[in-house]
């Protein structure tokens, strides 16, 4: 049923111009509250679907429906007025750095609500507490750790309660501890708000223990899907050699090159 | 048949051309589009108090250091030049009309592209190689109303400011020199100064100008930052085409403007 899917996307083709496509034919659906992953190697295009997704883009052919709504026949009004119900992590925070720990978080209820300072406050130290760092309200993002970053860009992504939130690579760069703080978060808070989670991802392993279904993309075309248990278990060349990251297989390891014989000439 | 390497230079001058055009076109856009999104700024005047510091506020002390020596500069070589026709009463005039005319709008305003200018387009550089623009954007904030908008009005309100103080330093800096040390009469110093500036001639003509090169300094230091490649090498780049463009902007319109303001002479 339409109004059980968050998001629906269908035949959707996006290139930056003609000739390079990055995206071809992408069928997905969403489910509402569910954690959904999108996975493929670098330069396959998630970011980029994620983006058409927020409706940072417009896609050249088919259509992508948010809450029943095509993203992409939206006015600037409009588009914003459905913003203010994502929310995004960008993949390294992205936090304002002139902004301590605490403005950043309550930046958009300053910004979008009519909230008293108190309220603001009160929401704040709620959403940072959520993410373990009420204590550390008043550093400002130099003074935070790579970890400390995300997890407070994680809280102020969700500062407005959103009902879908996308993650751009979460777990990139992260210690083993900040990495399964931030893999818990992902789980918790999506339950706990009752939104729809988006995290678009190549760590495999981290992703595939919370999330409930995954969509792996390769050079712009969506090759499988399923759920975590069908991917680990895929009998599929491409989609076995990313879940086990072999170093080679059908993604080969070497760039495109000249016979090796013949470059040394020996030939 | 033509060679192949002259054909491949020609068509690099197009793309150079219709590049530049295209760029042009990119910041007159921009320009129209922080007009029309400073709604928000005079809505929320702290925006704009809040850039007043960084680039006013923080950029006195070198206005007023440069005044105070250029005013002295002023003050030695005037006197030797007025002694030769025995005019040293006059050095106040020549001390505040050099100022107000010209050296005023014109050095603030370079000082301020280097200092100010390179600051803004760095950080807005940076915010935007972060992701810190696109996060905003995500959050259903326009970063041009609320991060561009404020700097310019900042920048615009700061420009005449400065100058008025880099005049005011250099005139004092001149009467240090021209009156304490060398020993000017004080009266004729700041008399024939009185008379001879003109309100509307010169001290309007100057904030004009000044006025104008804000905007212009300004808008090319946004627009610069705005435009960056998101690389280090990108924000690198920019900051260093912003100096060097607004320096000659800043150049090129005190030629037009003063060959306006003055056309009736």
């Amino acid at each position: 049923m339409a109004a059980d899917n968050l998001v629906e996307i269908s035949g959707v083709s996006y290139a930056y111009d003609q000739r390079h496509p990055v995206l071809t034919g992408i069928d997905m659906v969403i489910p509402r509250g569910k954690v959904v992953a999108i996975m493929g190697i670098s330069g396959s295009g998630k970011t980029t679907l994620l983006r058409l997704i927020a409706g940072w883009f417009k896609p050249t052919q088919g259509s992508i429906r948010v809450d029943g709504q095509l993203i992409h026949e939206l006015d600037r009004e409009g588009l914003y007025r459905m913003r203010r119900r994502m929310g995004m992590l960008f993949q390294f925070g992205a936090l304002f750095t002139d902004l301590s720990v605490f403005d950043n978080v309550a930046f958009q209820m300053r910004e979008h609500t009519d909230l008293s300072a108190a309220m603001i406050r009160d929401i704040v130290m709620m959403k940072l507490h959520a993410v373990g760092l009420r204590g550390a309200h008043r550093l400002m993002p130099a003074e935070l750790s790579g970890g400390m970053a995300r997890r407070v860009a994680l809280a102020r992504a969700t500062a407005l309660d959103p009902m879908l939130i996308m993650y751009d690579e979460p777990f990139t760069g992260l210690d083993p501890i900040s990495l399964g703080v931030i893999r818990n978060l992902v789980r918790k808070l999506n339950d706990a708000l009752g939104s729809t989670s988006i995290v678009v991802t190549h760590d495999v392993q981290e992703a595939l223990d919370i999330v409930d279904y995954v969509y792996y993309l390769s050079e712009g075309v969506m090759v499988a899907h399923g759920t975590p248990e069908q991917m680990r278990a895929s009998t599929d060349p491409l989609v076995h050699q990313f879940v086990w990251g072999e170093a080679d297989g059908p993604v080969a390891f070497q760039y495109p090159s000249r016979d090796f014989s013949e470059e040394l000439d020996l030939v | 048949m033509f060679d192949r390497g002259a054909i491949i230079n020609v068509r690099n001058v197009g793309r150079h051309a219709t590049d530049s055009v295209l760029r042009l076109g990119y910041a007159a856009r921009f320009f129209a589009l922080t007009l029309l999104h400073s709604g928000t700024s005079f809505r929320r005047v702290s925006l704009i108090v809040r850039e007043l510091y960084f680039t006013g506020v923080l950029s006195m002390i070198i206005i007023l250091v440069s005044g105070l020596f250029v005013g002295m500069v002023l003050g030695f070589q005037g006197y030797q030049t007025l002694k030769t026709y025995g005019s040293e009463s006059a050095l106040g005039v020549l001390v505040a009309l050099s100022l107000v005319r010209e050296l005023g709008p014109v050095v603030s305003a370079l000082l301020f592209a280097s200092r100010a200018g390179s600051a803004m387009t760095a950080e807005i550089g940076l915010m935007k190689a972060t992701e810190q623009l696109s996060a905003m954007e995500m959050m259903a904030v326009d970063p041009i109303a609320r991060v561009v908008a404020p700097r310019f009005w900042a920048g615009v309100i700061s420009m005449p400011l400065l100058a008025a103080m880099f005049s005011a330093m250099g005139v004092y800096g001149g009467y240090l020199i021209g009156v304490v040390v060398i020993g000017v009469d004080e009266g004729s110093f700041w008399a024939q100064m009185q008379s001879a500036v003109d309100f509307r001639e010169d001290i309007v003509n100057g904030v004009i100008k000044s006025i104008v090169f804000g905007i212009a300094v300004t808008w090319i230091a946004l627009f610069e930052g705005y435009d960056a490649p998101p690389t280090a090498e990108g924000v690198s780049g920019a900051t260093t085409r912003t100096v060097v463009t607004s320096s000659l902007a800043i150049l090129g319109l005190d030629f037009i403007l003063t060959a306006f303001m003055f056309r009736g002479i």
